[in-house]
C-alpha cells in the first residue's frame, strides 16, 4: 500500500494514536533537552557553530579542489577510490567490489547514504546477504521499514514493538520488553554475523582532504568490529562530507554528538586511513543530486548538514508526525529542504510541513538557515505551479482584496456579518472548514477597529 | 515623531479591542499614533503559501501607506517580521528601505525606542506568556532556549513590572503554538495538536490568563481554549498593560 500523497495526510494518520504521539513527542523533546544542557555547558558553543559553518562554506566553495586532494591522498594510502554520479552507479560499484572479492556476506554499519541509494535491496537481489549492524538499523531491517530519524532510526518504535520483532525474527521469548535482555539478544545474533562477514560497509561522517582518511562515529563500536574482522572495507560517502584539514575535524566532533544526543563525543570516533596488510579498503564518493543542489545558491547551504538530527528533535512538527510522514530518506526540517532538489513534485508538500518557527535554524550546529530555505522552497514550488490550485487561486484573490482598501473593508464587514448570521454548525462544519475541526472561530465583533477609529473624537486622522 | 499604528488585517476585523488597547497604551506613554485608514495587510498569508509574487501589490500598498512615518508600530511580531525580513523582494527604493527599517513591534517600540521598561498597573493574576516565534527568534525580542537557559525578553520584563502579576514557568518556555499562518488549515491536524499541547502546558502550571505579543498565535490558542471550554482567559499583552482586567 503506498502512503498518502502529502505530509498533512500522512501526519494525520500518525496523530490518530494520541498516546503514542505524546510518547514520541516527549521522547524526542528529552533528547532536545540533553542537547540544550550540552550546549549550555560549553561556553564556546556558539563560536564553534560559527566556525563549523565557515569551514563548511569554505569547503563547499572549493569542493572540486578538496575532492581531488582527498582522492590523491587516499590513493597514496593504498585506498581504492570510486566515483558514483547517482544511486544506481553507487549500487553497481559496491556490488562489483563485493563480487570481485568473491563475497556473499556483508555487514553494514550506519549509513544514511546507502539508505538513500537503496543499496540493501540491490545487494539482496544479487544474492548477497547484507546485515545492518547498528542496533536501531537492525531492528527496522527486520521489520522491513525505512529509518524514521538520521541518528535514531528506530525512534518510532517502543520497546514492546522491538520485543515483538525479536520474538518473530530472533526467537526471543514472547512479550520480552526488558531493554537489556533485548539488546543482549541482538548482540548474540549480530556477533555471528560479524564473525562470518567477508565485507564491511560503513558510512562516513567526515572525510579529511589533507590525510585522505575517512572518519566514522558510532556509539556501538559496530563499524570498528565489522571493519576489523572483514577482508574488505567499503566506505560510502556523499561528496559533501569533506573537511579540509585534520585540525578542522575537532570542531565538528565537538559539535556532532552534543547536538545529536547531548554526549560530549561519540563512544567511537574511528579514523580509517589505509587498509591493513593483505586487505582492501574502498571509498565510494557519491553525487546523487548533490552537485545540482550546490548549483542552487538559495539552497546550497543545505549541503553543510552533518546529519546530527538536532533539527528533527527540536521540530514541533516532526515530533508530532514521525519521520515516516516525510516519506524521504532524510526526514524533518533538513529533509524538507533536501528532498525537493531530488523530486520537486513528489516532495512538494514538505516545505509546507513547518510553521517556520525557526527553532531548527537555532539548533543547527553548522548554522544552516533551514527555515529561510523552507520559505524559499515554497516560492520555488509556487512559481512551478506545485502548490495546490485552490490555494493559488485563493491567494491571488486575497491579494486583490488586500491591495484595495475599499474591497478589504467590504470583505471584512461581510465576513463578520456572515459569521454572525450563519448558524454555528455551518460556519464550523469541519468538512469545508479545517480550522473548525479542533478550534472555534473568533467571535465576530460588530465593529472593526477602523470603524471604531473613524468615530473617535477628536476626528481621526485624514 | 510621526508614528503610525499598523493594525494587522485580522486584528482590525476580529480583535479591534487589541488595536484600541495599543493605541491607548501608546497615548499613555505620550505617543499619539495615527491610524492610516488605507492600510490592509502585510502580505504574509500569500507569501507563506508560496505565492510571494501574488503578494507584491500588497507589499507595495503597505509601503505606499506607511512611507511618511518615522515609526510604524504594530502589535504583532509576525507581521512586523514579515515587513522587515521579506520585503527584500521589492525594489529597494528609499521608501521601501525606510518602511522596512521603521516598522517596529509594539513592545520593542516601547522598550527600545521610548526607553520605557516599566508600566504602572495592577494585574493580580497568574499570567502565561506565549512567545511568538517570529517575535522571539525572528526579531530577537526574547532569548531562545536553543541558545541560552536564561529566560528573558522585553515583554516578560514589562509584564513582570505589573503589581500582583505572576508569570507561569512552563515546561517548554518557547515551543511554537502551531498556528503558522496557512499551516493552521493546510496541516490542520498537527496545528491543532501543537496548540493543544501548548495550552496543556499552561493549564498544568496554573496559568489563569494566557497572553502574548502576537494575536495570530493567540487567535489559534483561543480557538482551542473556547472549543474545549477551558478555564483560561486569552488577552493580548497590550490589553493587560493598558489595564484591561479579565
Amino acid at each position: 500500500m503506498s502512503p498518502p500523497p502529502d505530509h498533512a495526510q500522512r501526519s494525520e494518520l500518525f496523530l490518530l494514536d494520541h498516546e503514542r504521539t505524546t510518547w514520541h513527542d516527549e521522547t524526542l523533546w528529552f533528547v532536545r533537552q540533553k542537547r540544550d544542557r550540552a550546549a549550555y555547558a560549553t561556553p564556546e558553543f556558539q563560536e564553534l557553530r560559527r566556525l563549523a559553518s565557515d569551514l563548511k562554506d569554505h569547503t563547499l566553495s572549493r569542493l572540486a579542489q578538496y575532492l581531488e586532494q582527498f582522492e590523491a591522498a587516499a590513493l597514496a594510502n593504498g585506498v581504492h577510490v570510486h566515483w558514483a554520479a547517482d544511486a544506481a552507479e553507487h549500487n553497481a560499484l559496491v556490488l562489483g567490489i563485493v563480487q570481485r572479492a568473491g563475497a556473499r556476506r556483508v555487514v553494514k554499519s550506519k549509513s544514511m547514504l546507502t539508505e538513500e541509494c537503496h543499496l540493501n535491496p540491490h545487494l539482496l537481489a544479487h544474492g548477497v546477504e547484507v546485515i545492518d549492524s547498528d542496533l536501531g538499523e537492525r531492528i527496522i531491517q527486520l521489520r522491513a521499514e525505512p529509518p524514521s530519524h538520521v541518528v535514531l532510526p528506530a525512534i518510532h518504535l517502543k520497546k514492546e514493538d522491538v520485543g515483538e520483532t525479536f520474538w518473530q525474527h530472533l526467537g526471543t521469548e514472547k512479550g520480552l520488553t526488558d531493554p537489556q535482555q533485548l539488546t543482549e539478544a541482538a548482540r548474540q545474533h549480530l556477533r555471528e554475523k560479524f564473525l562470518a562477514a567477508e565485507v564491511a560497509i560503513s558510512g562516513v561522517n567526515f572525510a579529511v582532504a589533507e590525510t585522505g582518511s575517512v572518519v566514522v562515529c558510532t556509539n556501538e563500536g559496530n563499524a570498528d568490529l565489522a571493519i576489523g574482522l572483514a577482508r574488505v572495507h567499503i566506505a560510502c560517502m556523499g561528496l559533501e562530507k569533506l573537511v579540509p584539514r585534520l585540525a578542522d575535524l575537532a570542531v565538528f566532533t565537538r559539535l556532532l554528538t552534543r547536538s545529536a544526543t547531548g554526549q560530549p563525543i561519540t563512544t567511537y570516533t574511528s579514523h580509517f586511513t589505509r587498509p591493513q596488510p593483505g586487505r582492501e579498503m574502498h571509498v565510494v564518493i557519491v553525487d546523487n543530486g548533490r552537485s545540482q543542489q550546490l548549483g542552487r545558491p538559495d539552497f546550497r547551504a543545505s549541503l553543510k548538514c552533518i546529519r546530527c538530527g538536532a533539527c528533527m528533535n527540536t521540530c514541533p512538527v516532526y515530533r508530532r508526525s514521525g519521520g515516516h510522514s516525510y516519506d524521504f530518506t532524510i526526514p524533518g526540517p533538513i529533509g524538507a529542504i533536501l528532498s525537493p532538489n531530488i523530486d520537486m513534485r513528489k516532495h512538494a508538500s514538505l516545505p509546507f510541513a513547518s510553521t517556520l518557527c525557526g527553532s531548527c535554524t537555532d539548533v543547527c550546529p553548522v548554522r544552516i538557515d533551514i527555515h529561510s530555505q523552507l520559505y524559499k522552497w515554497r516560492q520555488v514550488l509556487g512559481a512551478a505551479g506545485l502548490v495546490p490550485a485552490s490555494k493559488q487561486y485563493g491567494m491571488r484573490l486575497l491579494s486583490r482584496v488586500l491591495a484595495r482598501p475599499a474591497l478589504f473593508r467590504l470583505g471584512g464587514a461581510a465576513a463578520r456579518l456572515g459569521l454572525r448570521l450563519v448558524p454555528h454548525a455551518l460556519s464550523h462544519a469541519p468538512g469545508y472548514n479545517p480550522w473548525a475541526i479542533a478550534r472555534e472561530l473568533p467571535a465576530p465583533p460588530r465593529q472593526s477597529f477602523r470603524q471604531w477609529y473613524a468615530h473617535q473624537s477628536p476626528p481621526a486622522h485624514e | 515623531m510621526k508614528v503610525a499604528l499598523f493594525v494587522p488585517c485580522y486584528v482590525d476585523q476580529f480583535y479591534p479591542q487589541v488595536a484600541v488597547a495599543a493605541l491607548q497604551l501608546l497615548a499613555k506613554l505620550g505617543v499619539r499614533a495615527e491610524f492610516p485608514p488605507r492600510q490592509t495587510c502585510c502580505g504574509q498569508p500569500m507569501a507563506n503559501s508560496g505565492c510571494e509574487q501574488a503578494a507584491q501589490p500588497v507589499y507595495r500598498h503597505f509601503v505606499d501607506v506607511f512611507q511618511d512615518y518615522d515609526y510604524v508600530v504594530g502589535p504583532a511580531g509576525s507581521c512586523v517580521y514579515h515587513v522587515r525580513r521579506h520585503f527584500d523582494t521589492l525594489d529597494q527604493t528609499p521608501a521601501v528601505v525606510r518602511v522596512r527599517r521603521n516598522t517596529v513591534e509594539l513592545f520593542d517600540f516601547i522598550t527600545r525606542v521610548l526607553g520605557v521598561d516599566q508600566i504602572a498597573g495592577r494585574f493580580p493574576y497568574q499570567v502565561g506568556l506565549h512567545l511568538s516565534c517570529h517575535g522571539q527568534r525572528g526579531l530577537h525580542l526574547a532569548t531562545a532556549s536553543e541558545l541560552t537557559p536564561v529566560r528573558d525578553g522585553q515583554l516578560r520584563r514589562l509584564l513582570s513590572g505589573l503589581d500582583g502579576l505572576t508569570l507561569t514557568e512552563l515546561d517548554r518556555n518557547d515551543e511554537c503554538c502551531g498556528f503558522g499562518g496557512t499551516f493552521c488549515v493546510s496541516e490542520a491536524a498537527i496545528s491543532a495538536r501543537m496548540g493543544q499541547d501548548r495550552v496543556a502546558d499552561h493549564l498544568r502550571h496554573g496559568t489563569q490568563v494566557l497572553t502574548g505579543g502576537d494575536m495570530s498565535c493567540l487567535l489559534h490558542l483561543e480557538g482551542i481554549v473556547r472549543r474545549r471550554k477551558l478555564p483560561l482567559r486569552v488577552l493580548h499583552a497590550a490589553e493587560i498593560l493598558n489595564g484591561t482586567l479579565p
